[in-house]
């Protein structure tokens, strides 16, 4: 067995923080890159992290030439790897870990819609308005021709409202339910909401091409909106849905909503109470602002604390991303991008088709038997493609930190390699016991690239590696 | 091992395992149970009605699809139970989202439940078998999803499991050795969960049993190679005869989604189901499993009534298939009317709620109380013998 000094894992360092903000506001980070962030320092990396400059990426042209059928989409699946690239190759990670967190909060479903180009331009939507003011993006997404059809509010008339947008706007998108099912509102608010927001519709346009998909835009149609004086929420008056969104922003119920729903997905599968107050308490000092929460998220003592890594279960699309990153597979859009979406979906997250309006249940739930043997094999593979440039750099920067590594030094060395990763002291002594078994490693040997990929795989297999 | 007995309804003998085949993109009913005698259908049908020869006569108005001749032969040995106009209330035309509907027994709402990952949770509450619900296909249908049960997903039996992707057995056994240990539950696996070591043992046992199914199978029948859906079935005997437990089997055949050249396309496909059905009952046979096996076979939806000129579109009412020894066999329900007046929006209307066909399965045939799986009560058919 080890001995007290070998068992006890390394002290955390900056890099092993600056790993833990990149995970959760990203999709991980390489050695190298977590390196150039260090330089930066903690806070300045926060600030860029919540600042990505929204220009369209320089390689867009040299998508749409691999990619042709992502061009003007016709279904989610031809969509869906123009944002499969995007989330492998994005300098900006937290733009698309943002839009992926509407993605399942304001949850349109392709099973339903089935129009790739709509679903790109919303993923757009979230990645532009994902970060401002949380009025903002219930404006723009009520008027979002995709989200409209979803909803329903296409039949939605004014003498016969349809209330499934004026519910799920309020029970799902921002001010939520309790385990009893009961809201901060009630019918008779869903009701109002519901007559605020006839006359909001999606209209068909003509194809952008012959034989193309056909569009569809936004419309507002005064005639078809009842403009009668409605009470919502305690408040009279001859509200649109403006004026509706204006409102339920103003609630207490709202700002905790949306302040623990971001807590559960950048911080913890499990709720810590006083912190989401705090960060409500954020969301209304900063006028509902997503960017001033995060930041108040990851400058805090609690998100930095040690007892907060690792906290979260991976979602399908971190783990298949986070390992596409880290092994830094792709230098042009070759066609096995393409392939990603679909191991993503075979663990249980289809990007571009939310199951339902609740988008994807989290946590713990993501990983049945089934998608745990395609998320481990999923990330053995990539890890042992030793072509791949992250994977060469892994061994390299193992192979370069001694002549003769002991079996401690090795794991050690290699979770270093793969992103200032840890795994938990237990795993890391069964780890250290299996490299143990071919005794310590001469890193000029003819089997020392093969033991170093074997402990990578090693480590991606573990039930450690399925949090982030 | 089967828990929730309820109350008020019939045991019957063993309890049987299921067998699901999901037709995937809505298979056309009228030209699978051939309306032969009613002169509308050759009208609506112009281009692809079919006469003739290529109608196998159940009786003076019906008649199986020619390509079904073995199913044909069951059905005469009345082992089939052919359920006709299944659908529900306010059908959808959406492949997606009306697999969903079939998926989760739940036509008005999302869920993210399916009605056998639900099934699955009454057979064994306490998860003690991996694989007592076994699909065949990569990723989980949403019919067996379900929190807390794990259900094994089968691509290849003989390429299942861990780690498939290592060349060399023993880097591969090494690293499974690691894995076991890794996941044993301990009191002190730091971050990770209960429930996560629980998944990975369960994941590493079920991978042990259903590797050792094709080792242990040994059958005179042969599964022709280049038909997909035979060789899912094969997987299915092989985990079958294996007898380790498992009560659901599920696999997927398709597309069935005949705009276009459906004469072909649609006879290829029943005729690639109906030699897969016929090896494995042959094979069930051979292996004293027949008694204990029932299939299930349902699609999302039927078709159009009118054909397009090539194909048929998107419709509603359809048609399910329950086939066993303890099948009490025959034809379920009215064809639905092709007049006008009787159709829904061109597609013919549905006579029987799909989910009498669930809550006639799980009573009849699986023993498991059907209120414990869907929301509400349901007619039953009078399905088992």
């Amino acid at each position: 067995m080890l001995s007290a000094t070998e068992r006890k894992p390394a002290p955390p360092t900056d890099a092993a923080l600056m790993a833990h903000l990149l995970r959760r506001a990203g999709f991980g980070a390489t050695r190298d890159q977590l390196d150039r962030y260090l330089k930066d320092g903690y806070e300045a990396t926060v600030e860029a992290l919540l600042n990505p400059p929204h220009s369209e990426p320089a390689d867009q042209d040299l998508v749409d030439r691999y990619f042709i059928a992502t061009v003007e989409a016709r279904s989610p699946g031809h969509a869906v790897p123009h944002w499969a690239w995007r989330l492998a190759t994005s300098e900006h990670p937290l733009e698309e870990k943002i839009a992926l967190f509407w993605h399942g909060l304001l949850a349109v479903g392709g099973i339903k819609l089935d129009h790739g180009l709509e679903m790109l331009r919303e993923i757009d939507l979230f990645r532009r308005h994902g970060l401002g003011p949380f009025r903002t993006l219930l404006v723009e997404i009520s008027r979002d021709p995709g989200m409209m059809y979803w909803l329903d509010n296409q039949n939605s008339h004014k003498t016969a409202p349809n209330e499934n947008y004026g519910r799920e706007l309020l029970e799902l998108f921002s001010m939520g339910i309790d385990r009893t099912g009961a809201g901060a509102y009630t019918e008779a608010d869903v009701k109002a909401a519901a007559r605020a927001f006839t006359g909001w519709a999606a209209k068909p346009t003509m194809p952008p091409f012959f034989l193309g998909p056909f569009d569809m835009e936004f419309i507002f149609d005064p005639a078809d909106h009842d403009d009668g004086e409605k009470t919502f929420l305690g408040r009279t008056g001859n509200f649109n849905g403006d004026d509706i969104i204006d409102i339920i922003v103003e609630q207490d119920a709202t700002a905790r909503f949306v302040a623990r729903r971001l807590y559960l997905f950048f911080v913890s599968d499990t709720p810590d109470e006083a912190e989401v107050e705090r960060l409500a308490g954020v969301f209304r000092s900063s006028g509902g602002e997503i960017r001033a929460i995060l930041r108040a998220i990851f400058l805090s003592d609690h998100f930095k604390s040690e007892a907060l890594r690792f906290r979260k279960v991976k979602s399908p699309a971190e783990l298949v991303w986070g390992v596409v990153r880290t092994v830094d597979r792709y230098r042009i859009p070759e066609l096995d991008v393409c392939d990603l979406p679909a191991y993503s979906t075979y663990m249980g997250q289809m990007l571009l088709n939310p199951p339902s309006v609740e988008g994807w249940h989290e946590g713990e739930e993501w990983v049945d038997s089934g998608a745990l043997i395609e998320r481990v094999n999923f990330a053995v593979n990539e890890l042992g493609r030793t072509d791949s440039p992250g994977v060469r750099r892994m061994i390299d920067s193992v192979k370069t930190s001694g002549r003769r590594l002991s079996p401690t030094a090795l794991v050690d060395r290699c979770l270093d390699a793969m992103g200032a990763l840890a795994v938990s002291e237990r795993t890391r002594a069964i780890l250290i016991d299996h490299a143990g078994r071919n005794g310590s490693l001469d890193t000029t040997s003819e089997e020392a690239d093969d033991r170093v990929v074997e402990l990578l795989q090693a480590i991606v297999a573990t039930p450690d590696f399925q949090y982030c | 091992m089967v828990a929730a007995k309820g109350n008020g309804h019939r045991r019957t003998t063993r309890p049987k395992n299921l067998v699901v085949i999901q037709l995937s993109g809505g298979n056309d009913y009228l030209n699978t149970v051939v309306p032969y005698n009613d002169g509308r259908y050759y009208d609506y049908r112009p281009v692809m009605g079919l006469k003739g020869e290529s109608v196998l006569p159940l009786d003076d108005r019906v008649g199986f699809n020619a390509e079904m001749r073995p199913i044909k032969r069951m059905f005469d040995q009345g082992k089939v139970a052919v359920v006709m106009g299944v659908g529900y209330p306010e059908p959808n035309r959406s492949h997606f989202r009306s697999m969903d509907i079939w998926h989760t027994a739940e036509p008005s709402a999302s869920s993210a439940e399916g009605w056998l990952g639900k099934t699955t949770k009454v057979l064994d509450p306490e998860g003690a078998n991996p694989v007592t619900a076994v699909n065949f296909g990569r990723g989980l249908p949403r019919a067996l999803a379900y929190p807390g049960v794990s259900v094994a997903s089968v691509g290849q039996l003989e390429a299942y499991g861990f780690l498939t992707g290592i060349a060399g057995a023993a880097k591969r056994d090494a690293l499974l050795d690691v894995m076991a240990r890794i996941y044993q539950p301990s009191g002190e696996q730091g971050w990770v969960s209960e429930r996560l070591l629980g998944t990975g043992q369960g994941a590493l046992r079920g991978a042990d049993i259903l590797q050792e199914a094709p080792a242990k199978y040994k059958s005179t029948v042969e599964y022709p190679a280049d038909n997909a859906i035979a060789q899912s079935l094969k997987g299915i005997a092989q985990v079958l005869t294996a007898r380790v437990g498992t009560r659901i089997f599920y696999a997927n055949h398709g597309s069935f989604d005949t705009h276009t050249n459906e004469l072909v396309n649609h006879a290829r496909l029943w005729r690639e189901l109906s030699i897969a059905l016929d090896s494995f009952w042959q094979d069930l046979e051979e292996h004293d499993a027949a008694d204990d096996t029932v299939i299930m076979m349902f699609s999302e939806f039927g078709r159009r009534i009118a054909d397009n000129g090539s194909g048929t579109d998107h419709g509603s009412g359809g048609v399910s298939f329950l086939i066993g020894n303890a099948v009490k066999g025959g034809l379920y329900g009215e064809y639905p009317g092709l007049a006008p007046a009787e159709q829904l929006d061109g597609d013919v209307r549905f006579n029987t709620d799909f989910r009498q066909v669930y809550a006639s399965v799980l009573e009849q045939l699986l023993d498991v109380e059907a209120t414990a799986v869907l929301k509400s009560q349901f007619e039953q058919l009078q399905m088992a013998r």
